[in-house]
């Protein structure tokens, strides 16, 4: 047999990370695509036969298509306003002095410190109809109704934002800090103004932050359960929360699960072709 | 009036004075190097020049126009940094291309003049890669070829050649000097290197903590170095302490030596220095005999270093094709008149 210098090392120090993902991870995941295959009936329940139904049910039915449609919409509104609020603000903090660098950075993050359930409990507070923001609205004479944006999409959105922008603004600001302050410097002394630096140093240098950000926003819009569960309830449903009522109110355990594998199955087809098109626009350019 | 001048530039950091109070005058086409060690203000007067950083006080004049507080971007100087801020995201075109769309070249025109700038640093085939994938001496000619592109009245070069090795930076200092010449643009050179800068320069400003030591050609600083300071710092050179004993004769380690002992009075301590090369080192008698320590050949020359009465020296000789000698050796020193230079300042 000929020998080949086979080396064990890497196998067996990845072994243990590749065991608790394939135990905690994997096998839920798997378990949950085999639930998706069987059938359900009302008075029986979940049925041992092996069938494509609940897959044929979903994608028939305008019902899901709406709330598929209105979670990836979400998405891409969220990222949008991620990348507008926090390309600015990591921007801003990258030329900070140190000090009140760390104090912003402590602002910025806070939010994270924050159990998402209560920070969004706390958003339900402004957005209802007995809230601050209809006292405001009030006594600035704009409405003599209640304003509320719980159920809303807009309500949804903004919730979200608040939560996943301190993402978007690690990312951007972790690609800003690898820039050589000097090519900005070059740029000037080139004849560019301090605008046209931005935009054609400084910012495309930026990009693969601001596109990894824009993923990481977009993942975890796509499948957020707590914010779109308080803040959009039964009325504004979106994948993860239908997934859920399914589960737990019709108890419709296949369906749920097909619901939930589809979500994953889209999320993955639009992350790894996003992330392809980065890679061929600039893993060329940067190392 | 001269070409470009600074007139008593000052910058402070907070309490720290970066450079104290310099003063210079630029002519046309001239090529001027800033040299001194790590830290005494070389690329912050060069920024000041650049207009990266504001003089706490004193004038930049171009042209006899005030600078001082013109914008960077205003200004047109060509600059190539230590680091070289090539754009990462913009092929060696781009980045030549980049300083010609600002001033509003049209496309073809300035796609053509990068072409001609990148074929004069000799780098046509490198044409569409990115920096990343280009040598160091590859970028640096590419930061070169983006400074030269836009025709700048003044070409500043902070420490281009530090990166690349030694073999290379002996090329691209004569391939860097003829360019000059050829196109005759006024060069700044920050450097602490003083080979490169004997090498390439009409004139030499030696710093030392933020002050100006020394102004002069090469040959003159290199012979005739007006401190301690700079004799030690350019060239290497061997510094003997002594006190003068009689109008030319200065006694060290009570030896009298005869050297031109000027305006320094009888019983002032000064500072001889001779450099290595200056010395004659045979076997015929002389009344300096000296012990070889140590002697290491370096291709074109042997450098010994000897203990005599003068104490240890330093001294290099020419390799003739001869056996040099060898460690444990007795020999005998002799020097021409003239060789030692005499500083009232005691190191
Ligand atoms: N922004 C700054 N704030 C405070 N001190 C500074 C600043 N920039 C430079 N200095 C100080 O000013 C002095 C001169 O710096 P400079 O960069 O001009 O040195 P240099 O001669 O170019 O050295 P090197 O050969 O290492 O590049 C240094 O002691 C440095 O610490
Ligand atoms: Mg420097």
């Amino acid at each position: 047999m000929p020998t080949k210098n086979f080396n064990k090392t890497p196998y067996a120090l990845t072994a243990p990370g590749v065991l608790f993902f394939t135990a905690l991870l994997g096998a839920p995941v798997v378990m949950t695509f085999v639930l998706s295959l069987h059938s359900y009936d009302f008075t029986t329940g979940i049925q041992s036969d092996w069938t494509l139904a609940n897959y044929a049910d979903v994608l028939g039915d305008s019902y899901f298509h709406k709330i598929f449609a209105r979670t990836f919409g979400l998405g891409l509104l969220v990222t949008a306003i991620c990348v507008l609020i926090g390309v600015p603000e990591a921007y801003v903090l990258s030329r900070l002095s140190s000090r009140w660098r760390s104090i912003f950075l402590l602002v910025v993050l806070g939010p994270l410190l924050i159990s998402v359930v209560v920070r969004t409990l706390g958003w339900a507070l402004l957005f209802g109809g007995n809230g601050i923001l209809t006292m405001i609205a009030q006594a600035l004479g704009f409405s003599d109704e209640p304003v509320s944006l719980m159920f809303t999409f807009t309500g949804m959105t903004i919730a979200l934002v608040h939560v996943l922008v301190p993402f978007m603004v690690i990312s951007v600001w972790a690609s800003l800090q690898k820039i050589d302050p000097q090519s900005e410097d070059a740029a000037l002394s080139l004849g560019a103004s301090k605008f046209t630096v931005l935009r054609r140093i400084t910012l495309p240098q930026a990009m693969p932050g601001i596109l990894s950000g824009s993923i990481i926003v977009f993942a975890l819009t796509a499948s957020a359960f707590a914010t779109p569960a308080i803040i959009g309830g039964r009325r504004m449903k979106v994948v993860a929360t239908a997934a859920y009522d399914e589960y737990l109110s019709t108890l419709n355990w296949p369906l749920g699960a097909t619901i939930a594998v589809l979500l994953l199955l889209a999320n993955i087809v639009i992350i790894v072709s996003f992330n392809k098109l980065i890679e061929r626009r600039y893993a060329k350019v940067f190392e | 009036m001269s070409f470009l001048r600074f007139e008593s530039l000052k910058k402070e950091f907070g309490k720290f004075v970066a450079v104290r109070d310099m003063s210079l005058d630029v002519e046309r086409g001239e090529f001027i190097s800033l040299l001194g060690p790590s830290g005494c203000g070389k690329t912050t007067t060069l920024q000041m020049v650049a207009g990266l950083l504001q003089p706490t006080s004193g004038r930049i004049l171009l042209d006899g126009k005030d600078i001082t507080n013109m914008r960077p971007d205003k200004r047109g100087l060509g600059i190539v940094f230590q680091s070289y801020a090539l754009f990462p995201h913009m092929t060696a075109t781009e980045n030549v291309a980049f300083g010609l769309e600002m001033r509003g070249v049209g496309k073809a025109d300035r796609l053509a003049r990068a072409h001609a700038a990148l074929e004069q640093v000799r780098l046509s085939q490198f044409a569409h890669r990115y920096p990343k994938d280009m040598s160091g001496g590859q970028r640096q000619r590419v930061a070169l070829a983006r400074a030269l592109v836009i025709e700048p009245p003044v070409l500043l070069l902070d420490e281009p050649l530090s990166n690349l090795d030694a073999k290379l930076r002996e090329e691209m200092r004569i391939e860097l000097r003829l360019l000059q010449q050829d196109i005759g643009v006024t060069t700044i050179l920050v450097t602490h290197d003083q080979e490169e800068a004997l090498s390439m320069s009409d004139r030499i400003v030696v710093m030392q903590q933020g002050d100006v030591a020394q102004i002069a050609a090469p040959l003159d600083l290199y012979e005739r170095p007006t401190n301690t300071f700079v004799s030690d710092f350019v060239g290497t050179t061997n510094l003997l302490t002594g006190q003068v004993s009689q109008p030319g004769k200065v006694s060290v380690k009570g030896t009298d030596i005869d050297v031109d002992t000027a305006s320094a009075g009888v019983g002032a301590h000064v500072t001889l220095s001779i450099r290595p090369e200056k010395f004659r080192l045979s076997d015929e008698k002389s009344n300096q005999e000296v012990r070889i320590d140590a002697a290491i050949f370096l291709g074109s020359s042997w450098l010994y270093r000897v203990t005599g009465q003068l104490g240890e020296l330093f001294i290099t000789q020419p390799n003739t094709g001869a056996a040099g000698y060898a460690k444990g050796d007795t020999a005998f020193l002799d020097w021409p008149k003239g060789a030692l230079t005499l500083f009232e300042d005691a190191v």
